[in-house]
């Protein structure tokens, strides 16, 4: 993507190209292919990048301010929920020069017991709205999901594309969702989840993250979680393309959030290594880069302490909450 | 939070590094280098008759590493000697007991590969990255493959009664020393040959560390011997009339001259020389996939491969898109220490290769080509070239001609596939091609029509053992790697 | 009264003409008991150059063509030789002196091989090609191809069947070829050539000098716009300095063998892949 492929309109992000469903149909098949084994293979070798020393402590800091905690859980509690938000606000009682995480990130029903438990914090309350995961629902169920979350104080909403028409071909409906959801939104920040492992192909991965963009996504997120593979690092290098390229295309900046599966500081490193040389240097913040896991958090923790200490660490030193 | 105002559009700054990625050195401790080495002359270590020899340097730093033996044609005559009296029994051998001895030469590899990945990028300047993930994988690779094939000859389609030449002399370059010694080496002892090979002169340690697995193998002793020295002592190998077949991988000019010296003399001879290969971007490539294989394609062994996509052909209406992404792309490469686990382009192999680059590129200018290079800090001491984009190249220029054997691409363009099969093949040499398209027709109708012996499709610089190597027209002839890189080595059928 | 016969000419074949030599000089061309037959051509060495034009003219369609369509036209070729069967058993039995049973044997197996390689077009590449298994997600292919135009020494003493087993197996994949044929028994060849102009050959496929072979030898070996030489023609010469000159631009070399083989032993394809490139294909395989 270029501007000399598609120019964005002057007035706003790829207004032309939304304009009808047959021109949002050509701008997205008119998008450069992926090849999935190049794809992979790019981000395999971004993968051998060493980490050392001071650039390590960096990232493990980094990593966690960008951390969405996050739980999903059928069986979540308020105690649930409000355990993870003072870990998130906290995350190592033993040190406070741990810095919190980005953002915690629950259901609906329980945005504000967590609002309640960050209060002053400045961790953002992100709720997963849209009947999370599958998105299979009523359109005003969907709007009235959003709205209410935004009234508990979500600041952030984590929306999920309709799959399935988006698999059908019906792009306008799911831009048109989007736009809805993103006006129901207000002031909250708008993450579109593509649910990749459904999309399948990287192709699709592309085309979904520039109908998000154009449609108003502040971020566009890998997973749900919920479905296997979750976040790779081949469709995340896919999506860090993709708002590097609407960067350049319309002189906006959207994050990316990689999510699901995502458990090591290891890993988590790899993502910042990808955000570092695909998208740039200026993704490197929370603002637009975000990890959306759960037990990521103690392993960052874990790996702090040993660049700090030099010993391996172990969990009994830190709370498993 | 997200609506930051536009900067400059076109190339973008990369260069405000709020992570610096810290120093990532891979250990050295690991290699030990000798103040000085012999030749490896059947089975033992041999001092060279009038007692000459010479540096090897680490280009990075200048530093010497070694003394090597400058074989001379007495020592070149003893090599071949010793060649010719084990040839007898290792093709004899039952196939199955030469190749146990390849298997066992690719396992130690395996065991050996990190000090040989670390030894290869202090003699020759690449970064560690290439040596750890793809030398040394293709190395052990080679002769796990041609190992297998020791006891299937007769099965190999070469005709129904395969024989071993005899003593094959092999010349080998400065570019990927162990993986082109592997090239060499596996085919020919599969085939019952045995062989007196000759590294590169700015490159030997890996190939004299290669001598050490032969012992560590009990290979019988003559089976590979191992003459150092420069253009001379390989003069000497080719003239050498117990030598029946020469196998050379180098510069067109000197395969010239070796198939000129062999003229009439009835050695077999294999070529793999020099190109210039187009790397065709259609508008309906993968872009993404396309600018990590022209960085591929040009920067991987800064630019010291055969097989470089040197010309890179963009259809005009995509050549903006593809060379601002191309440069941006650059910005992100890292060049410096070749030991240090994140550097992407190390260091120019030499003195001699660096001048020539640097000529090329003042001649590129001149010509009046534009040059681009990312910002990009060269270290003070060793010979480093940065990352070099030309573009508004014209097919009469030199740097669209010539090999520059460095980090350095060309870029052309074209309208249609017609004119870009034409310039890709408006070169004397035909080595290899890239087509970057997604319409899969018109990836055959170009790959049937480029005239070259490897065509990569939607990738590039990519290897196997399994898969043949090598060029049509003055980029040399034969090929290696594969069952058809068995036609090399063996007599009495099709090759 | 004795009618008196229609002699032929006998001339060049390039580029699906058939020219006399562009220097205006002949040569006696005399019968194996010694008495004169006709004079043929002399080539110079810009009727060579105009030869390799022709050649490299006619390689793009040639190469191109299906490989059944080649072998069509290989076969048509035989069927043509067999249809003036006598006229070449006269000729061989001439220039080779040999009886008219053994020259009609010649000529039968003149015919035979062409036939072979008519069957060859569409099999060598899959005998000799492969898909080849690397560790990747790629499918990778070899194929042969033609590797251009070949300048061909036809063997000096079998005139008729020496010239086919050279010249067929280069035009099996696709290759163009400039064949000089033998210098002292030149003229069943010549005859082919009228063969060949009405066998669907296209013009430039085959072009055939007749002359000195000392003359056009070394412009033919250091043309630069040929890929490969065929010495076998060149038995029992020096051919060391030939060589020289085709290393110039990396000539695909055959050697000559020491003396001129038995061209009735069967042959194999080795004759076929001596003048080809081994074209391998990388792609990936992904989603």
């Amino acid at each position: 993507m270029s501007l000399s492929i598609h120019p964005a309109a002057a007035d706003g992000p790829l207004t032309e190209v939304t304009a009808s469903e047959s021109a949002l149909r050509r701008f997205l098949h008119g998008l450069p292919g992926v090849d999935q084994v190049g794809a992979e293979a790019r981000a395999a070798d971004l993968a051998t990048r060493s980490i050392k020393t001071d650039a390590k402590r960096w990232a493990i800091d980094m990593a966690i301010r960008m951390t969405d905690l996050t739980t999903l859980e059928g069986q979540d509690t308020p105690g649930k929920v409000r355990a993870l938000s003072t870990k998130a606000v906290q995350p190592d009682p033993s040190d406070p020069t741990v810095p919190s995480v980005a953002a915690v990130c629950v259901y609906p029903d329980l945005v504000e017991v967590a609002v309640e438990a960050v209060r002053g914090s400045g961790v953002q309350v992100a709720a997963v709205a849209t009947a999370f995961p599958s998105g299979r629902s009523f359109m005003d169920v969907k709007l009235l999901d959003t709205r209410r979350a935004v009234e508990a104080g979500a600041t952030e909403v984590d929306m999920v594309i309709d799959r399935g028409a988006f698999l059908a071909g019906h792009y306008g409906k799911v831009l048109d969702e989007i736009q809805q959801i993103k006006a129901a939104c207000g002031d909250a920040h708008l993450k579109v989840i593509l649910e990749t492992g459904e999309l399948v192909t990287l192709d699709n991965a592309r085309r979904a993250s520039w109908l998000a963009l154009a449609g108003g996504a502040d971020f566009i997120k890998t997973s749900t979680g919920k479905v296997t593979p979750a976040s790779t690092t081949a469709v995340t290098l896919v999506m860090l393309e993709a708002v590097r390229d609407f960067f350049f295309a319309t002189g906006q900046r959207r994050g990316v959030k990689s999510a699901g599966g995502i458990r090591s500081a290891k890993e988590a490193i790899r993502y910042l290594v990808l955000v570092n040389e695909t998208a740039g240097p200026d993704w490197l913040t929370p603002d637009l880069f975000r990890l959306g896991a759960s037990s990521l958090l103690n392993d960052l923790l874990m790996q702090r302490h040993k660049q700090a200490t030099g010993r391996y660490w172990s969990t009994d030193y830190l709370t498993l909450d | 939070m997200t609506d930051t105002p536009v900067r400059n559009t076109r190339v973008p700054d990369m260069a405000t590094p709020l992570w610096e990625y810290a120093p990532a050195p891979e250990s050295r401790d690991i290699v030990t280098i000798d103040s000085s080495y012999g030749l490896f002359i059947g089975g033992e270590w041999v001092e060279p008759s009038d007692g000459t020899m010479f540096k090897t340097v680490n280009p990075a730093t200048e530093e010497v590493l070694a003394e090597v033996a400058q074989a001379g044609r007495a020592d070149v005559d003893r090599a071949v000697g010793a060649a010719r009296k084990a040839f007898g029994r290792w093709a004899k051998l039952p196939g199955a007991e030469r190749g146990k001895y390849l298997y066992r030469i690719a396992r130690i590899i395996q065991e050996r590969a990190r000090e040989l990945a670390v030894l290869e990028s202090i003699d020759n300047g690449k970064p560690i990255k290439e040596t750890r993930d793809i030398d040394l994988p293709l190395v052990a690779a080679h002769f796990f493959y041609y190992a297998g094939w020791a006891d299937k000859l007769a099965w190999a389609g070469l005709g129904p009664d395969p024989r071993p030449l005899g003593v094959a002399g092999q010349i080998i370059p400065w570019n990927f020393p162990l993986l082109m010694l592997a090239w060499k080496v596996a085919p020919a002892l599969a085939c019952g040959n045995t062989v007196v090979l000759k590294p590169a002169e700015t490159t030997p340690l890996t190939a004299l560390l290669f001598a050490e697995i032969c012992r560590q193998a009990d290979l019988p002793p003559g089976v590979v011997n191992i003459v150092t020295g420069a253009g001379e002592t390989g003069r000497h190998l080719v003239e050498h009339d117990g030598v029946d077949k020469i196998a050379f991988t180098g510069s067109t000019e000197v395969g010239k001259q070796i198939q000129r010296t062999v003229a009439g003399t009835g050695k077999r001879v294999t070529l793999e020389l020099g190109g210039k290969a187009a790397n065709v971007i259609f508008d309906d490539a993968p872009i993404d996939q396309a600018v990590e294989g022209i960085v591929n394609g040009i920067f991987f062994n800064q630019g010291h491969v055969c097989c470089a996509g040197s010309r890179l052909l963009v259809q005009e209406s995509v050549h903006d898109a593809v060379i601002d992404k191309l440069k941006r792309r650059l910005g992100t490469l890292r060049l410096g220490d070749p030991l240090d686990k994140n550097t992407d382009i190390g260091a120019i192999n030499s003195s001699v290769q660096l001048d020539r680059i640097t000529e090329l590129v003042s001649a590129g200018e001149q010509e009046g080509a534009q040059r681009w290079q990312p910002e990009c800090d060269l270290p003070e001491r060793g010979y480093w070239f940065p990352p070099t984009v030309f573009t508004g190249v014209a097919q009469s220029h030199r740097i669209a001609r010539e090999e520059i054997f460095g980090p350095v691409v060309s870029v052309l363009t074209f309208r249609t596939p017609a004119e870009a099969i034409e310039k890709a093949n408006n070169t004397p040499y035909g080595l290899s091609a890239g087509v970057w398209t997604e319409k899969g027709s018109r990836i055959l109708w170009m790959a049937q029509r480029l005239r070259a012996g490897v065509v990569w499709a939607n990738t590039f610089n990519k290897f196997d053992p399994a898969s043949p190597f090598g060029g049509y027209k003055e980029s040399g002839f034969g090929r290696e790697g594969g069952r058809h890189g068995l036609g090399a080595y063996l007599a009495g059928g099709v090759h | 009264m004795a009618r008196v016969d229609v002699r032929k000419t006998y001339k060049l074949y390039i580029g699906g003409k058939f020219p006399r030599s562009e220097s205006g000089r002949s040569y006696e061309i005399r019968a194996a008991d010694g008495g004169f037959v006709a004079n043929a051509a002399r080539a110079s060495r810009k009727d060579a150059r105009d030869a390799v034009v022709a050649a490299r003219k006619a390689f793009a369609g040639w190469s191109s063509a299906t490989a059944y369509n080649r072998g069509q036209i290989l076969y048509r070729i035989a069927e043509m030789i067999e249809g003036r069967r006598d006229q070449f058993v006269a000729e061989v039995a001439a220039a080779e002196g040999l009886s008219t049973r053994k020259a009609a044997a010649v000529v039968e197996a003149a015919v035979d091989r062409w036939v072979w390689y008519a069957g060859w077009t569409d099999k060598f590449a899959q005998v000799f090609g492969a898909s080849n298994p690397v560790a990747g997600p790629y499918f990778n292919f070899s194929v042969p191809e033609p590797t251009g135009v070949v300048a061909a020494f036809a063997p000096q003493s079998s005139s008729l069947l020496g010239f086919v087993s050279v010249v067929a197996p280069i035009l099996t994949s696709g290759n163009t070829v400039v064949v000089v044929a033998s210098e002292q028994r030149p003229l069943p060849v010549i005859s082919l050539t009228e063969a060949l102009a009405t066998s669907d050959v296209p013009a430039g496929v085959v072009n055939v000098l007749t002359g000195h072979v000392d003359e056009l030898a070394p412009h033919l070996a250091g043309h630069m716009d040929v890929n490969a030489v065929d010495l076998t023609g060149l038995a029992e010469r020096d051919t060391v300095e030939l060589e020289q000159r085709a290393a110039e631009n990396v000539k695909r070399v055959v050697r000559p063998p020491s003396r001129e083989p038995d061209w009735n032993a069967t042959p194999d394809p080795t004759r076929i892949m001596a003048f080809t490139e081994t074209k391998t294909v990388w792609h990936p395989m992904g989603l």
